[in-house]
Parts: C-alpha cells; structure tokens; sequence
C-alpha cells in the first residue's frame, strides 16, 4: 500500500477564473438576501459550518492530507471564545480572534506531532489528539462539562454595533464567511497553493524538486485549523453557547461528510454539502434518530458511487456538454 | 503500596484487566481485518453492539440463553459482515483505503441510528446467566463470578485465534495474502474469498465481545461507539497487522488505563491517547508491527 | 362610501367574535413539551409527559370555551446545544407560547436563558438544580415539582439522623448531580456527618465498576448516588454484583422515580429510602388519574414528573384565561399570584422565586412480599410540610427576591 498522498482524492478539473469569479458573487448574493425569507440563525449555522468545512477541504481537496480531529479546532476556539466574552468581558472581536488564536497555536502544536506521518497514520494520530483535547474539555473546570459554557452574551462589535440585533449578527457572520473563503480562493490560487498541489499529486517529485514538503504541509495544516477555529469561534457567540458537541469526534465526522457530500477539492464543494447537510439535520430534526441513519446513509452512497461529491458531478457533467 | 490501599490497587487492576479483555478481542478483530483488507473497520463498534443485541434477542424473545448466544450471535454477525463486505467493501479495494474508512464509518452511523430509534440510548439488561452469579471473595474485593469468567474466556479467544494465525496452514495463507496477495492468488489460492471470510471472522470476533459484554456493560446502542475509538488507539499502538500485538497491548492498556485512575484518575481516558500519539512518533508501524 | 361602512362592519364583526382570542398571540396558546425521548431518563419523564400535558389540556375544558390548544414534542438528547437551538426554534419561528418539562438540568439553564431573553414562559418539571429558583431565577419560570434542596433536606437528613454519618457520593457530572452532591453535602454536615470522597462519573455510563470500587475503599458508611435515571439504576445493580451492601455499607438513592423502583423490580430495591413529591396510590383522586394515564401511556403509572406537567400546564391555562393573554412574563406573575388547586397535588402556591410550594413525602421501597401489584411499590413514610420541604426564600440568593 503506498503510504504517499490518496491517489483517488483528486480535485476535478479546476473550474474557470471567471466562472468562479461569477459563482462566488452569486454565492454572496444568496446568501445575503436569503434571511429575509429563510430563518436567520439557521442560515448562521449554515455559514459557520460551511466555513468550518472549507477549511478542512483546505488540508484533504488541496492538501490530500484526511484529518479525522478536525473539531478540536472548531471546539476549543468555541470555548475560549465563549469564555472571553462572558468571563472576561471582551467584545466580540476580540473574543472570536482569540478563539482563532487558539486554535493556530493547537494547529501548530498538532501538526508538527502528525505531519510526520501519512494516510491512515496521519488520520489516527489527529482523531488522538482531538480525543485529548475532547477529554480536557471535558473535565477543565471553565468548561463546564456537560453543560457546556451558557449564556455567552453577544456584545457589542468593537463596542459600537450590538450583535443583539439579528441583523447585525448576521451580516458580521456573512462577512467573516466571505473573508474566510475568499482567504481560501487566494491560497489555492497562489503558488503556496501550487507547490501543495504538487506533493499532493508525487510528493518524492516535489521534494526532489527542491520543496520542503513538510512544511507546506504543516502551514496547510495550520491554515485550516485557524479558519476551523474562525468558524467556531464565530458559532460560539452566535448560539451563546459552547458545548461538547463541537469537540466529539462525531463532529470530525460530520465535517468529513460535508466535504465528500459536497465535493472534494473543489472550492464550493464544502458550501453546498454543508448546506444540505445542516439543513438535512435541521429539517429532518423531528424524525429523531433517523437523522443519523440518513446520515450514514449518504455517507455510503457517497463513498460508493458519488466520490465527486454534487460540485464535483456537476463540474463534470458542464464539462462534458 | 506506593502511598494507595492495596484493596483500591488490586480492585482497579483487576477492573483493568476485564476492559482489556474486551480491548483485546476487539482490537483481535480489527487487527486481522486491517492485515488482509487494509481498511480500518470503523463499523467494528458497531457489530460488537449487534452481537450484543442479538443475544438480549435470542433471550427475550426466543428464550435462547447465554452459551447457545455465544454461539449464534458471532455466526449472524459474521454473516451480516460477509455480506457487507461482497456488496460493498469489495468495491473499494481498487481506491485509496481512506474510502473504506469512511464507508465503515458511514456504516456505523446507519447501524448505530436504527437501533437508536427503536431502542432509545438507555441500556437494555440482560439477565447474568445463572451459573455465575455470585462472586469470589478475594479478601481485597468481591471479585463477581462473571467476570472472572470474561478474562478466562477472552484469554482463551485471542490465545486460539494467535495460534490458528500463526500457527497454522489456513493461517499461513492468511499471512502470506496480506503480504503479496496477487502472488498467492497465482498459487491458486482464491483470495478475494478468503478476504471475505476474514472480514466476517473479524467481525464475529467482535460479535463474541458483545455477547460476554451484555450482563456487565448492559446492552445498548452507544456500547459501540464509545469503544470503537479506544480500540483503534490499541490497535495503533499494538501495530495494525500484528495478532500479538493486539493481544498484548489491549490487556496491558486495560491494566494501564485502571492503573492511572488509581493514581492520577483524571487523565484515566487520555492516557490511552497519549501513548498511542507518542508511539506513532517513535515506531509509526507499532510496537510490536512490521513496517509496511 | 360603501366601503369603508363595509370595512368598519367587518372590523367589528371582527372585534366582538375575537374577543375571546383577542390577546392570545396567533391565536393559538402553543405548548411545546421538550424532553428526553430516547435517553435515560426517557421513562419518567418522556412521552409520558406528553400525555400528562394532553392530559392536562382536555381536563381543563379550555378548549370548549373558544380557546385553541396546540401541543408539540421534540426530543433534547440531554444536549444544551440541541436542547437551546430546539427552544429557540421554537420561540423564534414556530411560536411556542410556553416550554414545558425539560428533565436535565444543563439543558433546563439553557432553556431557561433563552426564555428569559425571549419573555416566554418556562414549566420546568424534569429538571432539578435549585438554582433555578437561586442564582438563576427568572421572572419567566416557575420551578415546579422538586428540586436538589428538597431532596438533600428530605432524603439526606432522614438518613443521617438514622445514623448514616459518612458518606462518599458518586455523581453525575454535569448541573443536576453537582447541585445534589453540594446540597447534600451541606446538610450532611450541619446534621453532623463527614464526607468521605467524592467521584465523578460522566453522564449515561454503563459501568459503574470502577467508581464502585473507590467507594468500597473509603469505607464510608452511605454511598449516596448523586445522579438519576438509567445511572441510578445501573450503580444499584453493580452495587449488587460487587457485595456492597453485603459488606456493610448502604445506599442512598438521593433521587428515585417510580419507574426506576419498577425498572429495579422491588428484589434489589427494597428498602430503598427516597423523597418525591407525588405517588399515584395516594387517594382516590391520584388513584384514578394514574389509571387513566397508564391507559394511555401503555400501562406505565406516572412519576411525579408526569404529574409535575399535568399539574403545571392546568394551573397556565388558568392563568391565561383569567389574563385572556398568553404573553409569557405576564401569564406567570399571573400564575405566582393565583392559588395553585388540581387533583394531583392539591392546594399549593407558586412563590416571588418561581418555586412552586406543595408537601414531599419520605417513601421506602416496598418488600416484594409487601406488593400487591406490579406498580405498588412504595410505603410512605413521612409527610413533610410544604413549608418546610423547599428552601427558604431568603437563602436563595434570588435577583428577583432581594
């Protein structure tokens, strides 16, 4: 078996500048009339999760590394978040960037233990590391165990705009989104980007071409878990709450789900399987336990028959026309 | 000793040593399904809480007792895993063996959802069988019949398991398949099938685990998933294609892991954790695994 | 011309046939009963709350007088995040009026939050952290069956007065079985008693060996079992396998249900000494309510949760036809101000904190020989006086009371 980066987790042909140019402006669009007829903090779960599964497209579509303990990013920065604003009294700013840097600093720390190593290796170390720092969470006494931190006020961004207001929190998630995707865009698109995709494609090429394939690695690692932290941060103040929910490991499920759902590699890929995944849970919600059959359900399908995920099919078939 | 009540020591290390019987016939099975099939069977957790539902059923429903379920529920599970491996599994031999990872993974939910739904997340009891009730004084604690009988009957699980593997011609086919399988296939070995036959082995294993778990941990649909994610560590640590390393390191993280909640028992649920992330750093392939 | 005459008839036409529902928002007084329908405490309280509230709702007769009732469920999974995201819904887009039930005390704080922020009511019966009507009391609840105070002062002192005078707890860790475990502590003490240790386990475990063993060790003479439910049930019969109470020590079930009693079956659990508030086989009038409720609730008898919603969604819509409003601040201060009266728990009152005010009762698990049924399981030991079951006002810490 060869240990070197999945052969089979292959972006699709890149779809065209200005085609994407016009899908992201559409995109936006969507996203910003959509509240005025679609419940607004269901939309904002959406956004958070689909910046949350961006970022993790980031390390497997681009980076062809499969992590499975990407929610200690999402989870810890929740927390710290949740913290400071509501034990430390920081606006909401301030509390989100120092969720970020939390999980920058854990990225760092967890990717210099698992870049090490590759494919299943790699997947096993992060689910250990998540399942520590799930276990610190559920014990560190500012956590709050099972009840997780509560009653995380809002507060006002930078001190002016009172997040109280649907409104406003929306347009600030909207915004982080967009920020946090098109940070995404460019880093594909650069020459990071490329050099990423080279050790994904033959890494022994890339590193007797010169690169350091570890440390693109490790910087594509650490991206993700910061944009990870970002969108969880970001959930925290939302829901005012932080919960073990999003240190689980069923939580670093969920974000490998929406990826493959959506599309591998492929920039919208995340949005739209986060869409379908977080709406699926929300609106199927009274079938109780049905929810997580219909989940594993799509999970299978998916691996057997749909690994292109509804971007990747659809980018084929407009392809092919 | 070393400051704790010797009663306190023995009790937990003796608890230890029960959780690592079941680690060890848990990791048996992943183990010899990752040697030959190189996936790692997330579905695991799930078929060892079949295996344990499929014994309340034979009890409550058709008053089939323990000792016939130890029997019957490893062959039903083990016949579901068969068929999971023909209809899907062999569909992904070809791809890279992250897929098979996530189809166990989707697998499991599915699994673990339906018997959520029609039996709610609270356990299930399942009545001791009578020849074990009771419990043997050993003077530092009350050491209950039934478990005693676990740890002697794990022992001899995993000891024959080791040795048909190891020991034997049909084992030796096994092994030589893990290692070149198209140049056994040229031999005239039909491996396909006895990959097939592996995976509903492995899974049966864990089917047994469910059955000897039922009258301790109560049978319920999570029993699985809590497991699941320990027994990989175990596997990891022990070395994914080793039998013996499998055995030897789920009795030993067993013991461990009762160890550290007698001294430092916050960190009894990462210990497991810890020691698998160091191992992977210093001997990626195991302790006791051959480099792949 | 013609128009506006005809607009102004259709007005008031309008105004006089709505005046009934005139200030009921939609039109619809919607109660949403949110519980735990798939984990361990799925049996006291569950789908049988349900059908206490729909119980509640058609013995009242509100229906018949032009009002619409509208009852909906979901299941919390014992999650804040689910639990909160649920109410909010709820709140926000499907117009629930009131939330009722809520067993889990972690979700119970969240939900009681977001009542708060929203100006909606909340009926908690499930849950049983003190705090709700302490540090986190709220104009918008009402705490109604027990509480971790009540159960501390009824069952702790009962047992530490008979002699149990150390303890080492096993608790539940998260709101419900750390508001116990300080409860009790505290009235272990002032009657005198040490506390031996204390472990914690996580919520929903199945195997209770472990921490069993540790209390075995520190050879305290009560275990007491801050936890509930399915743990309960679980640490009493491993308690059992490992010769606990052989060794000597006892058990203190710090909060027991009827269906845990039923669950145990009265073989392991006699002689287990507890506190509820409720009983079914109490008098007539309980009597024949638990024969209605097991008729639709396959058999099972209610557990003094079931009872707490029926009790508590009567005494609402009292309120919001007296109120003809079911605007949720309003409907409770209109509830803590009327006299409570309903067939289950009798007379009672709601006090300024939200804690709902009626006896609780001392009960001890029948011996099997003592049973006449498969439900009648317990004796009842002692009454203890509404006024001295609950927690004074004044030590509370409640913002509302100061």
């Amino acid at each position: 078996m060869s240990d070197s980066a999945p052969s089979a987790i292959r972006a699709p042909t890149a779809i065209a500048p200005r085609a994407t140019a016009i899908a992201t402006v559409a995109m936006v669009a969507v996203f910003a009339l959509a509240p005025l007829a679609v419940y607004p903090v269901f939309l904002m779960n959406v956004l958070c999760m689909a910046l949350f599964a961006c970022a993790f497209n980031l390390l497997i579509g681009f980076g062809g590394l499969l992590s499975f303990g990407h929610a200690m990013f999402l989870g810890m920065a929740g927390y710290v978040s949740a913290h400071a604003a509501k034990v430390w009294g920081l606006t909401p700013e301030l509390a989100i960037a120092l969720g970020v840097a939390t999980s920058t600093l854990l990225g760092v720390v967890a990717g210099l233990v698992a870049i090490r190593r590759q494919g299943i290796y790699f997947a096993m170390i992060t689910l250990a590391l998540a399942q520590m720092v799930y276990f610190f969470c559920l014990q560190a006494p500012f956590t709050h165990g099972e009840d997780g931190i509560q009653s995380v006020p809002r507060g006002r961004l930078f001190g002016l705009v009172d997040l109280n207001n649907v409104w406003a929190m929306y347009y600030v998630v909207l915004a982080i989104f967009v920020a946090g995707f098109l940070l995404i865009y460019r880093t594909v698109h650069s020459p990071f980007g490329q050099v990423l995709k080279a050790i994904r494609e033959n890494e022994p090429r890339a590193i007797s071409l010169g690169y350091d394939a570890d440390r693109y690695k490790l910087l594509a690692f650490v991206l993700s878990a910061a944009l990870s932290g970002l969108a969880g941060a970001t959930k925290a103040i939302v829901f005012q709450l932080a919960s073990l929910t999003d240190v689980h490991w069923s939580m670093s499920g969920e974000v490998v789900l929406m990826t493959l759902l959506g599309g591998m590699g492929t920039i919208f890929g995340p949005v739209v399987g986060a869409l379908v995944t977080v709406g699926l849970q929300n609106y199927l919600a009274p079938l109780g336990q049905w929810v997580t059959v219909i989940t594993g359900v799509i999970f299978v399908v998916c691996v057997l028959a749909f690994r292109r995920g509804i971007v990747g099919e659809l980018a084929a078939w407009w392809a092919k026309r | 000793m070393f400051g704790i009540p010797t009663q306190a020591l023995f009790g937990q290390l003796l608890i230890g040593l029960i959780n690592g019987a079941f680690y060890a016939i848990l990791s048996l099975g992943l183990a010899v399904i990752f040697g030959l099939l190189n996936i790692i069977n997330f579905a695991h957790g799930a078929l060892y809480m079949v295996g344990a539902f499929c014994a309340w059923f034979l009890l409550q429903y058709l008053g089939v007792g323990y000792w016939w379920a130890l029997l019957i529920s490893p062959v039903v599970v083990g016949i579901i895993g068969i068929l999971i491996e023909r209809t899907m599994l062999a569909r992904l031999y070809k791809l890279d063996h992250l897929y098979g990872l996530l189809l166990t993974f989707g697998l499991a939910l599915i699994i673990q959802g339906v018997f959520t739904n029609y039996f709610g997340s609270s356990g299930l009891p399942y009545a001791l069988p009578q020849e074990f009730a009771g419990a043997y004084n050993l003077g530092f604690m009350f050491l209950p019949k039934y478990r005693a009988w676990v740890i002697l009957a794990s022992l001899i699980v995993c000891l024959s398991t080791w040795y048909v593997i190891e020991r034997t011609k049909l084992g030796s086919y096994l092994r030589a398949g893990t290692e070149n399988a198209p140049l056994v296939q040229a031999f005239g070995i039909n491996v396909p099938r006895m990959i097939t036959l592996t995976y509903g082995f492995g899974v049966a294993l864990a089917a047994l685990a469910g059955v000897m778990a039922a009258p301790i941990y109560t049978v319920n649909p999570q029993m699985g998933a809590n497991l699941i994610i320990v027994v990989f560590a175990v596997v990891v640590i022990g070395g994914m294609g080793s039998i013996l390393g499998s055995i030897l390191t789920g009795f030993g993280l067993g013991v461990i892991e009762g160890l550290t909640k007698v001294f430092y028992p916050e960190a009894s649920n990462t210990v497991i954790f810890i020691i698998m992330a160091i191992v992977l750093l210093i001997r990626p392939a195991g302790l006791f695994g051959r480099a792949r | 011309m013609k128009t506006i005459l005809y607009g102004l008839m259709t007005l008031a036409f309008a105004a006089a046939s709505g005046s009934v529902q005139a200030q009921i928002s939609d039109g619809v007084i919607k109660i949403g009963v949110l519980s735990d329908m798939s984990s361990l405490y799925t049996d006291l309280a569950g789908a049988g709350s349900v059908v206490a509230a729909k119980m509640a709702v058609e013995d009242s007769g509100i229906e018949k007088r032009g009002y619409k009732v509208e009852i909906i469920s979901a299941d919390h999974q014992n999650k804040p995040d689910v639990g909160s995201q649920i109410a909010r819904q709820w709140y926000d887009t499907d117009k629930v009026d009131v939330i009722v039930d809520v067993p889990n005390s972690g979700v119970a704080l969240a939900v009681n939050q977001i009542t708060k922020d929203k100006g909606k009511a909340f009926l908690v019966s499930g849950a049983a952290t003190s705090d709700l009507t302490g540090k986190a009391c709220s104009p918008n609840t009402i705490h109604w069956t027990y509480d971790t105070w009540m159960l501390a002062n009824g069952t702790g002192s009962a047992i530490v007065k008979t002699g149990g005078d150390t303890w080492f707890f096993l608790t539940a860790d998260y709101a419900f079985g750390l508001a116990l475990e300080r409860d009790t502590e505290a009235v272990v003490l002032k009657n005198g008693g040490k506390v031996l240790g204390k472990v914690r386990h996580p919520l929903n475990t199945q195997d209770f060996s472990s921490f069993l063993l540790q209390a075995q060790a520190s050879k305290a003479k009560i275990i007491g079992l801050a936890n509930a439910g399915g743990d309960t049930t679980n640490s009493i019969k491993q308690a059992a396998e490992f010769g606990i109470v052989k060794g000597g020590q006892n058990l203190a079930g710090l909060l027991v249900f009827l269906t845990d009693i039923h669950a145990l079956g009265l073989n392991t659990a006699q002689g287990l000494i507890f506190t509820e508030t409720f009983y079914w086989d109490m008098n007539d009038q309980t009597r024949a309510f638990a024969k209605r409720f097991a008729e639709r609730d396959k058999g099972i008898h209610p557990t003094m949760v079931h009872a707490g919603v029926y009790s508590a969604v009567t005494h609402y819509l009292k309120a919001v036809e007296a109120l003809k409003s079911d605007d949720g601040t309003k409907v409770i201060a209109k509830m803590k101000e009327m006299p409570t009266d309903d067939p289950l728990f009798g007379k009672g009152t709601v006090r300024p904190d939200g804690r709902k005010i009626h006896p609780a009762y001392l009960v001890e698990a029948k011996k099997p020989s003592e049973s006449k049924g498969e439900w009648d399981l317990y004796k009842i030991r002692a009454t203890i006086p509404a006024d001295q079951a609950f927690r004074p006002l004044k030590d509370g810490d409640c913002p509302l009371v100061k």
